[in-house]
C-alpha cells in the first residue's frame, strides 16, 4: 500500500516537473533566439528582429567525409578545403552579420555512419548547409535525409551517376560523373592510346564497379574488345590468379576501378608476370601511394582518368596550393581545392541570399534555391554552372600519366562534359 | 558507510532517488538539448530503476516503459538526433537479445550472425524497391508502404531458414570450431549478397537498394527517427517478452543443459539437433525482424552493412553485458552502440576542436573515434579474463530446498504425488 | 575463351597456387602446434603474421634509410629481416599466451576463444595506429630484395622471390619437423599434446613447453609474413585475419593437430583458391568469377568439417567424457 503511494507522489512530482521543464525551455527558446532566430523563417517576429541587426548569427557549414578508415586522406582533404573557404570568407561575412562556422563529421566511408552522422547535421538548426561526401555510397544512403530537411548538398567528389537521378532538389556536385568518366577513360585508351582489346577488373565496391561498368560501356561503344569483366573485393592483395589470366589472353590494356592501393598491386602483379599494355584507372588511384606500391618501373605506361584537377597548373591555384600549405603544414591532395571550391559555391549562394533577404539569414529551402541558381561561379579551379538535376555543366575530366613515376602525375589533356 | 548502504536498502530512499534522478534528468535533458552527457543521464536512468531492487518489479517496469514510451520521446522527440541514436541502440538491444539465445542460452558460440540481420533486411529491400522487377514480372514493385508490417513477418522466416541452414550443417560441429564455420557462413553470405548482380541481378551487388519504401500505419508514413523509435521499442518489448518467456520454459531448460555439457544433456533425452536448431532459428528470427526495420529506417542497404565487423561487435555487446542474461544484454548493447556512435565520436570532435583553435597538436591517427578495434579488442580480453560472465551475470534461478519442503507440506493436488497423498490420509 | 589460351596460362596459375599455398601452409603450422597442445585456436595468429610482415619491411626499410641495405648481399637483409621479425613475434606469442590465455587454461573454451579474438582486434589496431603515426599512412611498402625473373618459356615466368619463397618455407617446414620428432623439448612438446597430467608427472615442465610451443609457432608466423612482405611488396594491419582465417582452414583440411596435414592441406588450398579464381569465370560462362575467391576457402571448410571433421591426413579422435 505505502509503495503505491509512494509511486503517486512520484508522478505528480515528475508530472510538475515536466511543466516546469516546459516553461522552463520556451524561456530559453527566447533567450536564444538570437543566435537562431532568423535561420528560421518563422520566427521573423518583432524580438528577434530588433536585435539581429547588432548581434552576429551562427551559421554552420557542415562537412562530411572519411576522416578516420582507408579513404580518410581524400575525406580529411575535403574538411581542410571546406575549413580554409570558411577562414578566407570569414571576415566578409562577419559584415554582414554572420559567423561562420566549420560542422566536420566523419562518416568512415560507411553508409550505416553516414545516415546517423545526416541525423546529427540535419538536427542542428544552425546547420545550412553540407559539403559532402567522398563516397558515393554514402551520399546516396544520406541524400534522402538531407532532401527531407531542405538541406542544401554540394558534393565535392560523388561520381555515381545515379544521385542526380532520383530528383533531389537538394543535391549538387561539382565534379563530373562516372558516365562522363568511364567513356572519357576509354576514348582515351581507344584513341590516343591505340588499345583495341582491353580487360576490366573492378574492387566490388559501389564507387569501383559502378565506373567500371560506366568505362566498359564506353569502351563497348567506341567498339574496343572488351575481353572480360570481373571483380575482386576490396581488401584481396592477391591479384596473380586473375592476372595470369589477363596475361594470357593478352589485352593491349586492363581498366581497374577502384583505389588506388589495389591498382598499385595489380600494376605490379602485372608487370611481374609479363605484362606489356597499358594499365588505365580512376580517381580512386589518383594518389602518390600508387607509384610507391606498384613500384616507379612498373607505373610506366599507367594513365588515369580523375574528375579532380591537379590544382597547381594555373597561378591562381599554385598561389593557392601554397596557402594550403602553409595554412595546414601539409601538401594539398587531390579534393582540396574541390572541397573549396564547393564551399565558396555554398557560401557564395548564402551571400546573395542575405543581401537579396534584406540582410537576414536565408533558411535551407531559401539557400537551397540559391544554390541550385549557382551559374558560372569561379572558383580556384572549377567553375561551376548546375543544371537543374544539380550536375555542374562545366565539370571536366582530366587524363594523366604516371610515365614519370612522379606525383602529381604529368597532365596529359582534359575532356569537357559538354 | 554501511549506514548509508542501509539506507540505500530502504525501498522509500530508492523512490525517491529514482524520482529525484528522473526529475534531474529530463530537466537537463530538457535544458541544454544538444548535450551529449545529459542524453546519456536519461538513458542511465533504466538502470537506476533496475538495480533499484527494494522496489517491487512490477513497479520498477512501470516506471521503466513510462520512462522510455512516454518521458524520452517526450522530452527528446524533437530532436532527430537523440532519437536516432536511440533507435540504433534500440535495434542493437534487440539483436543482441538474439545473438543471446544462441550464445547465452544454448552456448553456441555464432560468429555470423549479422548473415541473419542482413537477410532479413534483404528480404524487405528487394521487395520494397524496384529491383524485384528485375527476376519478377507478376507485379510492379516496388511495394507500398503497408507491406512493411507483413514483411516483418517475412523478415523473420527468411531469416530463420538462413538460421536453419546454417544450422543443420555445422550441427555436427563444436565449440571453437563452430565460430569458425558460422564465421565463414557470415562472409559467405555477405560475399554472395555482394555478387548477386549477375548472372540475374538479385542484390544489386555493391550499388545497395535504395530507396526502399517508408512504411505507414492507418496512413501515417513512417519516416521520422522519433517513428522507428517506437517501432523498435516495441518489437524489443516483444523480444523481450519472448525471451523471458523460452528463459523458464522446457525449451530453454534444455539449451542451458545443451551449453553446460552436451554429452549429460543428450544423455538425459535432450534431442541434440532439433534444440540446436531451434535456438539458431529463434536467434536468427529476432535478427530478421530487425532486420527489415534497419532496412526501412535507412531506406539504403548495401552489403557494407552486414560485416564481420557487425558481427563482432554484437558478440562483445553479449560478452560485456552478460550472456545469458537479458538485463545484461540489453546493458552491454547500450555500452557499446553509445561508445560507438556517440562517445568516441564527441570525444574526437572535442580534441579536433582542441586542434583547431592550437591547444594541442595531435596527429590524426590519434583520433579515438578510429579506435573501434582497440576498444573491442581490449574489452573482450578485460571481460574474458576478469569478469566472464558479464557485468550483469545471468542469474540462475535458485531452487530454495526450504519452500519445496513447503510447498510438499501442502498437499499436491494434481499428479502421483496427490493420490499418494490421499491413500496415506485415508488410512 | 579458347582452349588455348586456358592451357598455357595453366602452369603459371599452379605456380602461383603454390606459392599461396606454402604461404598458407607455414601458417597453418602455428594454428596446429597451438591446437594440438591447448585445444584451443589461437585466432590471433593471423596478426601475429601480419606483425612479422610490417617488421621484416620496417627492418629493411630502416636499413635502406641508413644506406646499408645497398652494399648488403640481398640474402643476407632477407635473413636478417625474418630473423629479426621471427624473434619479435616469437616474444610476441608467449606474452600473448602469458596474458591472455593461460589464465583461461581452465576456463570454458569460449572464453578463452573470445579473448583470442580480443587479442586480435588489438593488435590490429596497435599496428594501424603506431603505423600511422611513425609512416603516416598504413600501407607499408617496403624494398625489394629481388628483383629476377626466370623465364621457364615465352609465357611463364618464375620470379627469383617466388622461388626463395617456397625454399624459405619448405626449410622452415622441415626444420620444426625434425625438431618436433628428434629433439627432447619436441618429444616433451608431443608429450603435454598427448595428455598435459601424465607429461607433468613425468617431470615435463608443462607451462615451459607451451611457452616454447606459442614461441616457435609465432616466430614461424612471423617469418611468414616477411616471406609475404616479399612476394607482395605492401602490407597493411588487416592483411592477417583474413588469410589467418584460410591457413586455419588449411590446417583443418589437413587435420588440425597435424604438421603434416597442416602442409598438405595448406599447399591443396592455394591451388585451389588459384585454379578457381583463374577458371571459375571462363567455365560459368562469366556468371561467376574471381570475385567469389573467399567463398572457396570457407566453403572447403564446412564441407571437410562436414563429411572428414578428422582432415584428411588426421585420425578420428573420439569424444572424451
Amino acid at each position: 500500500m505505502k509503495n503505491k503511494k509512494l509511486f503517486y507522489v512520484l508522478l505528480v512530482v515528475l508530472a510538475v516537473g515536466l511543466i516546469l521543464v516546459g516553461c522552463g525551455s520556451s524561456e530559453k527558446a527566447s533567450t536564444s533566439s538570437n543566435s537562431s532566430s532568423s535561420t528560421s523563417s518563422s520566427s521573423d517576429s518583432s524580438s528577434s528582429s530588433n536585435s539581429s541587426s547588432s548581434e552576429t548569427t551562427v551559421v554552420k557549414i557542415a562537412t562530411q567525409s572519411p576522416l578516420s578508415g582507408p579513404y580518410s586522406a581524400m575525406g580529411e582533404a575535403i574538411k581542410l578545403g571546406a575549413e580554409m573557404a570558411l577562414a578566407d570568407n570569414a571576415e566578409k561575412f562577419k559584415a554582414l552579420g554572420v559567423e561562420l562556422q566549420l560542422f566536420p563529421q566523419d562518416d568512415q566511408g560507411d553508409p550505416k555512419i553516414g545516415v546517423s552522422n545526416a541525423e546529427g547535421i540535419v538536427s542542428d538548426k544552425q546547420v545550412l548547409a553540407l559539403v559532402g561526401h567522398l563516397n558515393s555510397g554514402v551520399a546516396r544512403a544520406a541524400g534522402p535525409k538531407y532532401e527531407a530537411a531542405k538541406l542544401p548538398v554540394v558534393s565535392p567528389a560523388n561520381t555515381a551517376v545515379d544521385l542526380t537521378t532520383y530528383g533531389w532538389a537538394t543535391f549538387h556536385r561539382i565534379v563530373a560523373k562516372d558516365d562522363v568518366q568511364g567513356p572519357a577513360g576509354a576514348k582515351f585508351a581507344f584513341e590516343d592510346l591505340g588499345a583495341k582489346s582491353v580487360y576490366v577488373v573492378h574492387d566490388k565496391t559501389a564507387y569501383g564497379q559502378g565506373l567500371a561498368e560506366a568505362f566498359q560501356e564506353g569502351a563497348k561503344a567506341l567498339g574496343m574488345n572488351v575481353l572480360g569483366f570481373e571483380g575482386q573485393e576490396a581488401t584481396q592483395t592477391d591479384f596473380t590468379a586473375l592476372v595470369n589470366k589477363i596475361v594470357a589472353m593478352k589485352p593491349d590494356a586492363i581498366y581497374f576501378g577502384g583505389m588506388y592501393n589495389q591498382a598499385g598491386l595489380l600494376v605490379k602483379q602485372a608487370n611481374e608476370r609479363g605484362f606489356q599494355g597499358y594499365f588505365l584507372s580512376g580517381d580512386g588511384s589518383d594518389n602518390a601511394e600508387l607509384i610507391k606500391i606498384a613500384g616507379v618501373d612498373n607505373v610506366k605506361k599507367t594513365y588515369i582518368t580523375s574528375v579532380a584537377g591537379d590544382a597547381s597548373r594555373t597561378e591562381e591555384g599554385k598561389a593557392w596550393t601554397q596557402r594550403y600549405k602553409e595554412k595546414f603544414g601539409k601538401d594539398s591532395s587531390t579534393f582540396s581545392v574541390y572541397g573549396y571550391d564547393a564551399t565558396l559555391v555554398v557560401l557564395n549562394a548564402l551571400e546573395k541570399a542575405i543581401n537579396e533577404n534584406g540582410g537576414k539569414v536565408p533558411t535551407r529551402e531559401e539557400l537551397n534555391k540559391y544554390v541550385s541558381a549557382t551559374k558560372d561561379l569561379k572558383g580556384v579551379f572549377t567553375t561551376t554552372t548546375f543544371d537543374e538535376k544539380g550536375d555542374n555543366i562545366n565539370a571536366e575530366v582530366f587524363i594523366y600519366s604516371f610515365e614519370e613515376g612522379t606525383y602529381p602525375a604529368k597532365f596529359i589533356k582534359t575532356v569537357s562534359v559538354k | 558507510m554501511d549506514k548509508i548502504k542501509a539506507q540505500f536498502l530502504k525501498a522509500s530512499v530508492q523512490y525517491t532517488f529514482v524520482g529525484l534522478y528522473l526529475f534531474i534528468a529530463s530537466l537537463w535533458l530538457k535544458l541544454s538539448q544538444e548535450s551529449i552527457l545529459a542524453f546519456l543521464m536519461m538513458l542511465t536512468s533504466i538502470l537506476v530503476i533496475y538495480s533499484a531492487n527494494q522496489l517491487s518489479s512490477k513497479v520498477r517496469i512501470g516506471i521503466g516503459i513510462f520512462v522510455l514510451f512516454i518521458l524520452l520521446p517526450f522530452i527528446a522527440g524533437d530532436n532527430r538526433y537523440y532519437m536516432e541514436v536511440s533507435t540504433q541502440v534500440g535495434i542493437y538491444v534487440a539483436m543482441a537479445l538474439g545473438l543471446n539465445i544462441v550464445v547465452g542460452f544454448a552456448g553456441l558460440l555464432d560468429l555470423g550472425y549479422v548473415a541473419f540481420f542482413a537477410a532479413g533486411a534483404y528480404s524487405y529491400g528487394i521487395f520494397a524497391t524496384a529491383q524485384a522487377n528485375n527476376f519478377l514480372d507478376f507485379y510492379q514493385f516496388p511495394l507500398e508502404g503497408g507491406w512493411f508490417w507483413p514483411f516483418l513477418v517475412v523478415g523473420l522466416l527468411v531469416a530463420a531458414v538462413f538460421g536453419i541452414l546454417l544450422g543443420l550443417p555445422v550441427l555436427k560441429v563444436k565449440g571453437d570450431y563452430l565460430a569458425i564455420v558460422t564465421l565463414g557462413f557470415g562472409e559467405i553470405v555477405r560475399i554472395i549478397f555482394n555478387n548477386l548482380d549477375k548472372p540475374v541481378n538479385i542484390t544489386n551487388g555493391p550499388q545497395g537498394l535504395t530507396p526502399i519504401a517508408q512504411p505507414n500505419l492507418f496512413g501515417i508514413v513512417i519516416n521520422t527517427p522519433f517513428h522507428y523509435y517506437f517501432v523498435v521499442l516495441f518489437s524489443i518489448a516483444l523480444i523481450i517478452l519472448i525471451n523471458r518467456r523460452l528463459e523458464d520454459s522446457r525449451l530453454g531448460r534444455a539449451w542451458v543443459a545443451i551449453r553446460e555439457d552436451e554429452l549429460a544433456a543428450q544423455a538425459m533425452g535432450i534431442p541434440l539437433v532439433k534444440t540446436k536448431l531451434l535456438a539458431f532459428a529463434t536467434g536468427a528470427s529476432f535478427a530478421g525482424i530487425v532486420g527489415v526495420i534497419f532496412a526501412a529506417k535507412q531506406t539504403y542497404i548495401d552489403p557494407t552493412s552486414f560485416t564481420l565487423m557487425e558481427s563482432i561487435g554484437i558478440l562483445v555487446m553479449v560478452v560485456l553485458g552478460g550472456s545469458g542474461s537479458v538485463p545484461g544484454v540489453i546493458l552491454g548493447a547500450a555500452i557499446v552502440t553509445i561508445l560507438q556512435v556517440q562517445l568516441l565520436k564527441e570525444f574526437s570532435f572535442f580534441l579536433n576542436d582542441l586542434r583547431l583553435a592550437g591547444i594541442i597538436n595531435l596527429p590524426s591517427q590519434l583520433d579515438p573515434s578510429k579506435f573501434q578495434r582497440f576498444v573491442f579488442g581490449i574489452l573482450l580480453v578485460i571481460m574474458a579474463l576478469y569478469r566472464p560472465n558479464g557485468l550483469i551475470p545471468a542469474k540462475r534461478k535458485k531452487i530454495d530446498i526450504e519452500e519445496l519442503k513447503k510447498l510438499e507440506m501442502d498437499a499436491p493436488t494434481t499428479g502421483i504425488l496427490m493420490k499418494l497423498q490421499n491413500k496415506k490420509g485415508g488410512k | 575463351m579458347d582452349q588455348n589460351v586456358l592451357l598455357t596460362m595453366l602452369p603459371q596459375v599452379l605456380i602461383d597456387g603454390l606459392t599461396l599455398g606454402f604461404l598458407y601452409a607455414v601458417v597453418a603450422l602455428g594454428y596446429t602446434m597451438v591446437y594440438g597442445i591447448l585445444e584451443l585456436i589461437n585466432f590471433a595468429h593471423g596478426e601475429i603474421f601480419m606483425v612479422g610482415a610490417f617488421l621484416g619491411t620496417e627492418v629493411l626499410l630502416i636499413m635502406q634509410s641508413f644506406g646499408i641495405l645497398e652494399g648488403l648481399n640481398p640474402f643476407v637483409a632477407f635473413l636478417l629481416a625474418i630473423l629479426v621479425a621471427s624473434l619479435i613475434t616469437g616474444g610476441m606469442g608467449v606474452t600473448i599466451e602469458r596474458i591472455a590465455y593461460r589464465p583461461l587454461r581452465n576456463s570454458p573454451r569460449l572464453i578463452a576463444l573470445i579473448s583470442a579474438i580480443g587479442v586480435s582486434f588489438f593488435l590490429q589496431d596497435l599496428v594501424r595506429f603506431t603505423e600511422g603515426l611513425v609512416r603516416n599512412a598504413f600501407y607499408l611498402s617496403g624494398p625489394q630484395l629481388f628483383k629476377g625473373i626466370i623465364p621457364l618459356s615465352s609465357s611463364i615466368f618464375i620470379p627469383t622471390k617466388t622461388l626463395l619463397i617456397i625454399i624459405s618455407a619448405i626449410v622452415m617446414m622441415v626444420s620444426l619437423h625434425l625438431f618436433v620428432s628428434r629433439t627432447k623439448w619436441g618429444i616433451a612438446m608431443r608429450a603435454v599434446a598427448q595428455d598435459q597430467q601424465t607429461a607433468s608427472l613425468m617431470s615435463i615442465n608443462v607451462n615451459k613447453v607451451i611457452a616454447l610451443t606459442f614461441f616457435i609457432g609465432s616466430s614461424l608466423g612471423g617469418a611468414t609474413g616477411v616471406l609475404y612482405a616479399q612476394q607482395y611488396g605492401t602490407v597493411d594491419p588487416y592483411i592477417g585475419f583474413i588469410l589467418g582465417l584460410k591457413a586455419f582452414t588449411a590446417a583443418v583440411l589437413g587435420g588440425i593437430g597435424n604438421l603434416k596435414g597442416a602442409m598438405w592441406g595448406g599447399v591443396l588450398l592455394g591451388l585451389i583458391e588459384s585454379l578457381g579464381t583463374a577458371y571459375m569465370g571462363p567455365l560459368t560462362g562469366n556468371a561467376f568469377g574471381a570475385e567469389y575467391k573467399d567463398v572457396f576457402a570457407f566453403t572447403i571448410l564446412i564441407i571437410v568439417l562436414l563429411f572428414k571433421p578428422e582432415g584428411l591426413f588426421g585420425e578420428a579422435v573420439k569424444e572424451k567424457v
